[in-house]
């Protein structure tokens, strides 16, 4: 293991490179990050093969790599905040056709009022677009799940695109120890991708995304449900994968569960927040953290699974689903454990958002506080005025 | 685990001093985090930055409220912002100024005139560096070696030669 020091926009750009995209497509203006800069830097230094093409917006720069992928491609993009809405449209194009791109996505908050600091809204208001979402908590995850993409979005069983989704600043922009995986064993782990249902061919020409009447359709939109829900299996197996070749693995590949044995309550959130949730735990003992590394597919029987024996779950989360009073987490947890039998106390908690701080001290907090709350109750963490 | 806070402003290189810091101390053997807080991206306005060392891998992002270190690059900022905030007296602090400066606070206070440092040895008044030799002496938390070795990977060889000069001029300056 070789570490070195990278902020994580450059961890996440040397992952890419590792992953040798055919195309990379981005807009380079605000708010896009260091992680397309550093990649067109390697481009233009001739260390990465891709073809890179600087688009005048975000609805091309994922419009691009959704054509690039359509003609066979590995392609890839990146954005964060206003740009990932303005890209809406065609992400549910990307998915409804099967094509296996990888963005990363860098979580800001979304305007107005113009705010650039962290939180998940950006990602999670496109739940439904029939992406793969995953979050990392490190930047080495950000890395690890970045090469994972490649492999579970081309797998045939999948053919969808993913989004990896960092935390902005908090990891974008945080130097920390990062072991880069070698080239040699990435190439070994990701091989050439060659798609069977989506490429150019002259001799073979193909028609892509074309026009369903009802019946085809419902059929095409069921089955790009079951695929998805059916992803999760692949996700775990190339999580392992990952691990016989690396040496590491995040959880099971969709979620990860730390000190949870023998505890009575649990903390539910998504990305860097659940490296805080740790360090809160080992000072104050009485509670254990379950991390959502993926969001899409949803980890239900995971969730259950994990959270049996315990009586009250506090979810911490960076959105927030305006016009139901909660994030989004909350609802799908609370919804997910509704038919078990002696489900647990379930509090929500909106936080962080617009890159407001959750502390250690807040989250010990939180944790005594809920002794007396009941069953629903919703607060919102925001940080000193 | 040991927390820096380094108070700057927009265009001192306050994330530099951070990330420096942060790599230096991977060189020691030690686990880092460096990080900055983006308050306005404005040349002048008053910026933090973070750094975190350990032994183990450190998991917490919360940016630093109870520092055992603080750098204040530049003197104006004390009256400008809470340098002090979650300072108790077996923190360090160390500031840029000619003049020893009286803080309420049972902290220790190190000076050193790393602009005039700046100034003769760059002929700029750039202290991000320099007044990370000043650290070293005060605090002992990352080596000399290390923080040099650092700043030849960072820089441009000349500049490199220039700010490890600063860094030793710093050093051998900075007192209570």
């Amino acid at each position: 293991m070789a570490l070195t020091v990278l902020e994580g926009s450059r961890a996440v750009a040397e992952a890419v490179r590792l992953c040798r995209p055919d195309v990379v497509a981005a807009y380079p203006i605000t708010p896009q990050t260091h992680i397309v800069q550093e990649l067109a830097n390697m481009n233009a230094d001739g260390t990465l093969k891709s073809k890179h093409i600087e688009v005048e917006s975000e609805f091309s720069a994922i419009s691009a790599a959704t054509g690039a992928s359509a003609a066979g491609s590995r392609a890839y993009t990146a954005s964060c905040s206003q740009g990932v809405a303005l890209m809406h449209e065609v992400l549910f194009a990307t998915a409804g056709m099967r094509l296996p791109v990888v963005m990363n996505i860098v979580n800001r908050a979304l305007s107005a009022p113009i705010n650039i600091w962290n939180d998940q809204q950006d990602s999670i208001s496109q739940r439904d677009a029939g992406w793969i979402q995953l979050y990392a908590e490190t930047n080495q995850e950000a890395v690890d799940l970045t090469i994972q993409a490649f492999k579970i979005a081309e797998d045939k069983k999948v053919l969808l695109p993913i989004m990896v989704c960092l935390d902005g600043f908090f990891l974008s922009h945080t130097i920390e120890p990062v072991d880069m995986p070698e080239q040699k064993k990435v190439d070994r782990f990701l091989p050439k991708y060659r798609p069977d249902h989506a490429y150019l061919d002259p001799e073979r020409p193909m028609t892509q995304g074309p026009f369903a009447f009802p019946r085809p359709y419902a059929e095409l939109r069921k089955d790009l449900s079951d695929t998805i829900d059916n992803s999760r299996d692949i996700i775990k197996k190339v999580s392992k994968d990952f691990k016989k070749q690396f040496g590491r693995q995040s959880g099971d590949g969709l979620t990860e569960s730390y000190s949870l044995e023998g505890k009575k309550t649990a903390i539910i959130t998504m990305g860097s927040l659940g490296g805080t949730v740790k360090e809160a735990s080992d000072r104050k003992g009485d509670f254990g953290l379950l991390r959502l590394i993926s969001f899409r597919p949803f980890p239900k029987k995971e969730i259950i699974k994990a959270l049996k024996g315990i009586d009250t779950v506090i979810i911490l989360e960076k959105d927030i689903s305006l016009g139901a009073s909660n994030g989004a987490i909350f609802d799908e947890v609370r919804s997910a454990l509704y038919t078990e039998k002696d489900r647990p106390k379930i509090i929500g908690y909106v936080a962080g958002i617009g890159g407001t701080e959750v502390t250690v001290n807040d989250i010990i907090r939180v944790v005594d506080k809920s002794k007396k709350q009941k069953d629903g109750d919703i607060g919102w963490l925001m940080g000193d005025a | 685990m040991k927390e820096i806070r380094v108070h700057g402003r927009g265009g001192m290189g306050a994330v530099t001093s951070a990330q420096v810091l942060a790599i230096a101390a991977f060189k020691d053997g030690k686990q880092s985090q460096a990080f900055p807080f983006f308050g306005v991206a404005r040349r002048g306005s008053p910026v933090e930055a973070y750094c975190r060392i350990d032994k183990d891998f450190i998991r917490v992002r919360q940016q630093v409220s109870e520092p055992d270190y603080v750098l204040i690059l530049d003197k104006s900022l004390i009256d400008a912002v809470d340098v002090l905030k979650g300072v108790n007296r077996d923190s360090t602090i160390i500031i840029n100024s000619a003049k020893k400066i009286k803080l309420k606070t049972e902290a220790k206070v190190f000076h050193v005139d790393a602009s005039k440092i700046a100034l003769d040895t760059f002929g700029r008044n750039l202290v991000n560096t320099p007044i990370l030799g000043a650290f070293v002496k005060a605090t002992g938390e990352v080596t000399l070696d290390s923080l040099n070795k650092t700043i030849l990977e960072r820089f441009p060889e000349k500049i490199a030669k220039k700010n490890i000069e600063a860094i030793k001029k710093a050093y051998d300056a900075c007192g209570e």
